[in-house]
């Protein structure tokens, strides 16, 4: 039994390092595609707004924009957090308090 | 290698599950799930912008209508695939 075949999980015995390398990049795969479908939809509701016959340059640039924004927004989010809860935890650590 | 009874699908023979089929059938699962998400938001936004008050049937202007939403809709969604994908790549050369 070599230690490259056993799986992060204890107890699971041994896990194909294949499936496990196939599971993590899947996964990696489907959290992009389902950001993408999230965007898409937020986007088109800020950037549509009668559809035509194409996808007029500004529309475009509204879209590519609406997802930098996005981003941005989500990692604002995640440093202010961080920052706010080293003063004033908003998530407490025990139930009591 | 293990698992060798059949490839033709998972668990034929010893009891040995294919790693290799079970990988492309996982594959087709999600791309079906995929497909079924999109058409599924699809449809929301296009009725949305192109049935108004619902009458007795879809005229020729909502048919035309909703034809040129899913085309957009498409349009969409790859600029927004292409968008995130370069700023990934972007934070990824950042690092």
């Amino acid at each position: 039994m070599d230690s490259s075949s056993l799986s992060s999980a204890p107890g699971l015995g041994t896990v194909d390092p294949q499936l496990q390398h196939f599971i993590e990049v899947e996964t990696q795969k489907q959290r992009f595609q389902q950001l993408v479908h999230q965007m898409t939809e937020l986007c088109w509701e800020k950037c549509m707004d009668k559809p035509g016959p194409k996808l007029d340059s500004r529309a475009e640039a509204c879209f590519v924009n609406c997802v930098e924004r996005f981003i941005d927004t989500s990692q604002f989010i995640l440093n202010r957090l961080e920052q706010t809860q080293k003063s004033k935890p908003v998530f407490s650590e025990s139930l009591s308090d | 290698m293990e698992g060798g009874f059949g490839s033709d699908f998972a668990g034929s023979g010893g009891g040995k599950l294919d790693p290799g089929v079970i990988m492309e059938q996982v594959k087709v699962q999600i791309a079906v799930a995929n497909a079924q998400e999109l058409l599924q938001r699809m449809t929301d936004k296009c009725f949305r912008k192109c049935i108004g008050k619902p009458g007795g049937s879809l005229d020729n202007s909502e048919q035309k209508c909703i034809a040129m939403c899913m085309d957009r809709y498409m349009d969409a969604w790859n600029t927004v695939s292409r968008a995130y994908n370069s700023r990934l790549q972007r934070e990824r050369a950042n690092m």
